[in-house]
């Protein structure tokens, strides 16, 4: 072993021996093939970084009681010493932004500089859901406009009216993303310019869709059922609008709801905006933080072996490392779900084993990798997957073994509870299927989508509601409606569809007769 | 490519604004937990803040989620004795335990019932007065002469020396340099190119005379030049301060209680939890506040805290002497022009016969001209005597600044104290 020049030691930093050690690592990094934005680390008070939890992480936001309330429950947690503040926080923009705590001490410290600037970092120039669904280089500028605009429109129509309609938005910003069409991307500067000449466009457009003189049938008609016997004239041929399901509710809203004002178009679209921005990360929290956690792990341990740092850092790393990788087991007191650090820091590192020491269970379950360059498949893995996918692909026997994971069935139909597979060979591919969709937003969230708008008639609106294995929607679907209702302007109709056929309406506001009826 | 930045020095209250918004929204939740804490602390601790806790579903974030039923698949860790097609028993109701293996449960709300967070000190005071005000806070004008405070008003040309201003007078002496020098500089330059033209004609043109004279010309102003000052007396300006009258902002507060024998320990406690919330009250609004204890039995005294709250004494009850002794107390020390005075009383209402005629007579005369604002509680069960008559009178006399309640036991304070204080707008 070579002797040992450790850059510094003990528990205190500075910033000299934290600027050598960022070097160091981005030299290993660069060996690694780590592709980064610049980082911008900046080192902030434990009091700084329970505000930048309440937002998000987000280095501006508008303002909002949600963040107050986040402020405080974070604030309670911490002072009550139930919750460590997480020590990295990291922004998805560019540059990429880090925090470091200054309580940190100086293993943690590089620790996170492993892990967020040059972990998630590359996670983020890198995966393809952050590339094709976000401007790194436009969403702090975003934020500003959106806060300024907020502001203003604060100072115009009052805190409370603001207020309101975010609560509504907020409610369904989940609903707010084009999932499968690429937005244009977001820069503040072009926004500002814009958004004046939008809101008087916006307008023009409700203004025609709901125009009382009728369009030229063409405009809207793609498929006329016409029903002859009971709509001789022809009164009702044109078709539904829209024509096809929306599924982002937020766009529908904004580009159709008849009565808001331009302003509250575009409050909407900020909260839409902003959706759109977190969506990659809600569907690649066991892949960035695996990722991240990988990373921290190799080249801390590349820092060891170099001898930059010494014996009591790495065995205070190993500790904190242990812990941020375990994984209690589902009777544990301690457990609250899978652990998307432990689950993606064993996937990564099973996949970098089976390219290095496949055994003959790897070559079969996974032909293309077992034996290849086990970095260039780590970054292929990293580049061109979310969870869900990123499971179903690489989810090996030998995690499924060393985790123990066993799927459990819950059925209403059934008085029991049933095993349906565990870590054996008759089950390592259903586990691995349902855990695949456990983690795919389409099945953790329900499947609503805009159906009609009637236009016409009483320019309700009507959602549809896809049932996903006859999961019916939570208590919580009233609020939303109201929400909803407040939104539009008029009443929301809610169907849940189970194979075609329509199981249960709801209906906001409730109709009197209605209610006796139900 | 990598940078640091030191961020610590920044603001720290980026949330503050977030922070306010949320207690504004569930002002009503807060201020229940917050009555309710003041009925149950005692009241010398209200100087700290408070835990408040609020129903988790009254603030949640609603969005669209799987409700319970149909069929679910759920992936745990940790399997030790389950085999495939294991059949469990569903955990009963609610779900709570591992068991149920709802993986996702933390993600979908459903984990604490309370919504906790703690008030700090200020927020918790500024609930606990909410919607009270002050009666009468005009702050007493213009002492005459006494109070001033210096403010600055502009420039002067005349000031000492420690207020000079050092740019303005550097900024006169250039302006009058520039000034002096201009016409002596345009003279001298002439005389130099005459001096130049004359010496440069042939030897024989040559004006000897006139040369003497252009070269004494040059001397001359080219002494005067130099002899400008560089910083002259007048040059000076200073920073011109006036004395501008200060509004008093101060107040005194006489605490009057009676500690005879028919008081007891009990009504003293009820009568020092409403002498605190009223000085916590002022000390909001006065940037000083001074405490006067005064007790009395049939006679009356100044006393210390300590000792006004603490030590016992027997006898009769005059109340006419302790207001007698305010009156004298604020003739000796407490000009009215000069303090806002505040006289909170706290009494059984037994009072010698005669005396409550005496005590209307006080009041009227002499006392309520100079106050602000007089409390009167009465602790006690029974019906009103002759005193609580004789205030009564004065009550409607001057309604805007007297204000009389009764107290059965501690709980009441609070409540009566909201009463007494509670904004005009409402009355």
């Amino acid at each position: 072993m070579t002797q040992r020049k450790p850059i510094a030691t003990g528990s205190d930093w500075n910033f000299e021996t934290l600027e050598a050690y960022e070097r160091a690592i981005a030299k290993l990094a660069e060996e690694y093939r780590l592709e980064t934005y610049p980082n911008q680390i900046e080192v902030i008070t434990s009091e700084q970084m329970m505000d930048a939890y309440a937002s998000v992480g987000m280095p501006i936001g508008y303002h909002h009681w949600s963040f107050g309330k986040q402020f405080l429950s974070v604030e309670q947690a911490y002072r009550r010493g139930q919750m460590g503040l997480a020590y990295e926080l990291v922004i998805n923009s560019d540059p990429c932004i880090a925090y470091l705590m200054e309580e940190n001490s100086l293993m943690m410290q590089v620790l996170v500089i492993a892990h967020a600037c040059y972990g998630h970092n590359s996670f983020f120039k890198g995966n393809y859901l952050f590339r094709a669904w976000t401007d790194a280089s436009a969403i702090v500028d975003y934020l500003v406009f959106a806060r300024k605009y907020i502001a203003q429109c604060e100072e115009r129509h009052g805190v409370e009216a603001v207020e309101q309609l975010l609560d509504a938005c907020h409610a369904l910003q989940n609903y707010g993303v084009d999932r499968y069409k690429r937005p244009s991307s977001i820069s503040a500067e072009e926004e500002a310019r814009r958004q004046e000449d939008r809101e008087a466009y916006l307008q023009t457009q409700v203004n025609r869709l709901w125009s009382t003189i009728p369009l030229a049938v063409s405009e809207l008609a793609r498929e006329p059922l016409h029903d002859h016997e009971n709509d001789p004239l022809g009164l009702h041929r044109h078709g539904r609008y829209p024509s096809e399901p929306q599924e982002n509710l937020l766009y529908f809203l904004e580009k159709n709801a008849p009565l808001l004002e331009p302003w509250q178009r575009e409050i909407v679209r900020i909260v839409r905006k902003l959706a759109q921005y977190f969506y990659p990360q809600r569907q690649t929290q066991v892949m960035n933080e695996g990722w991240a956690t990988f990373w921290h792990y190799t080249l801390m341990n590349r820092l060891y072996d170099d001898g930059q740092i010494d014996e009591g850092i790495m065995l205070e790393f190993l500790q904190s490392h242990t812990s941020v990788v375990s994984q209690p087991g589902f009777d544990n007191p301690y457990f609250n779900g899978i652990n998307p650090y432990a689950l993606g820091f064993a996937m990564f590192s099973d996949i970098k084993r089976i390219c290095q020491a496949p055994t003959s269970e790897d070559r079969e379950w996974f032909p293309d990798i077992a034996g290849s360059d086990w970095l260039e498949t780590l970054h292929f893995a990293m580049q061109n997957f979310k969870d869900e996918s990123f499971i179903q692909q690489f989810l090996s026997p030998t995690v499924i073994r060393n985790l123990k994971l066993f799927s459990l069935v819950d059925d209403d139909r059934d008085d029991s509870l049933q095993i349906e597979a565990i870590h054996d060979d008759r089950g390592y591919r259903r586990i691995r299927e349902a855990l695949s969709v456990q983690y795919a937003l389409s099945a953790r969230e329900p499947n609503i989508q805009v159906w009609e708008a009637d236009i016409r008639g009483d320019r309700s609106l009507t959602l549809r509601h896809v049932q996903d294995r006859r999961r019916p929607l939570g208590q919580s679907l009233f609020p939303v409606m109201r929400y909803l209702h407040q939104l539009w302007g008029f009443p929301i109709k809610l169907e849940s569809m189970e194979g075609g056929d329509v199981v249960r309406r709801y209906q906001w506001p409730i109709p009197e007769p209605a209610r006796e009826s139900a | 490519m990598s940078y640091f930045i030191d961020r610590r020095p920044n603001a720290r209250n980026k949330s503050a604004v977030n922070r306010q918004r949320f207690l504004q929204r569930y002002r009503s939740h807060i201020k229940r937990a917050v009555e309710e804490s003041v009925n149950r602390r005692s009241i010398t601790d209200m100087e700290r803040g408070e835990r408040v806790s609020i129903p988790t579903k009254d603030i949640s974030e609603p969005s669209f989620q799987h409700g319970p039923g149909g069929r679910r698949t759920v992936v745990n860790p940790g399997n030790k004795e389950f085999a495939e097609g294991d059949r469990l028993r569903r955990p009963g109701g609610g779900g709570g335990g591992g068991g149920s293996g709802d993986g996702q449960a933390s993600g979908q709300g459903e984990g604490m019932d309370e919504f906790v967070f703690s008030l700090s000190r200020e927020e918790f005071l500024d609930f606990v007065f909410d919607g009270l005000e002050l009666p009468h806070l005009e702050r007493k004008q213009l002492r005459v002469l006494e109070e001033t405070r210096p403010v600055r008003a502009g420039i002067s040309k005349e000031g000492v020396p420690a207020r000079i201003n050092i740019v303005r007078s550097m900024r006169e002496a250039q302006a009058r340099r520039i000034g002096m020098r201009g016409p002596l500089k345009r003279a001298l330059r002439e005389a130099q190119e005459a001096l130049v033209a004359e010496e440069r004609k042939d030897p024989v043109l040559r004006n000897p005379a006139r040369i003497d004279e252009l070269k004494s010309e040059i001397a001359r102003l080219e002494k005067r030049i130099g002899s400008i000052p560089f910083l002259d007396t007048y040059d000076l300006r200073y920073n011109h301060l006036t004395h501008q009258p200060m509004p008093s902002n101060q107040a005194v507060m006489f605490c009057i209680m009676d500690v005879s024998g028919s008081m007891t320990q009990a009504h003293k406690d009820i009568g020092k939890r409403f002498f605190l919330l009223l000085y916590l009250f002022l000390e909001r609004n006065y940037e000083k506040v001074e405490l006067v204890f005064v007790r009395h039995h049939t006679v009356a005294k100044e006393v210390d805290e300590e000792e006004f709250f603490y030590s016992r004494e027997t006898g009769g009850t005059i109340v006419s002497s302790a207001l007698t002794l305010v009156d004298e107390i604020i003739e000796a020390r407490y000009a009215p022009e000069q303090w806002n005075l505040y006289v909170a009383q706290a009494s059984d209402g037994d009072n010698w016969d005669d005396d409550s005629s005496t005590c209307l007579e006080r009041l009227d005369e002499s006392l309520m001209r100079k106050l602000q604002y007089f409390t009167y509680v009465e602790i006690t069960p029974h019906a009103h005597q002759a005193l609580w008559e004789a205030y009564d009178t004065v009550r409607a006399a001057y309604p805007e600044r007297f204000a009389m309640q009764q107290i059965v036991q501690a709980e009441d304070i609070y409540p009566v104290f909201r009463e007494l204080f509670r904004q005009r707008a409402q009355s």
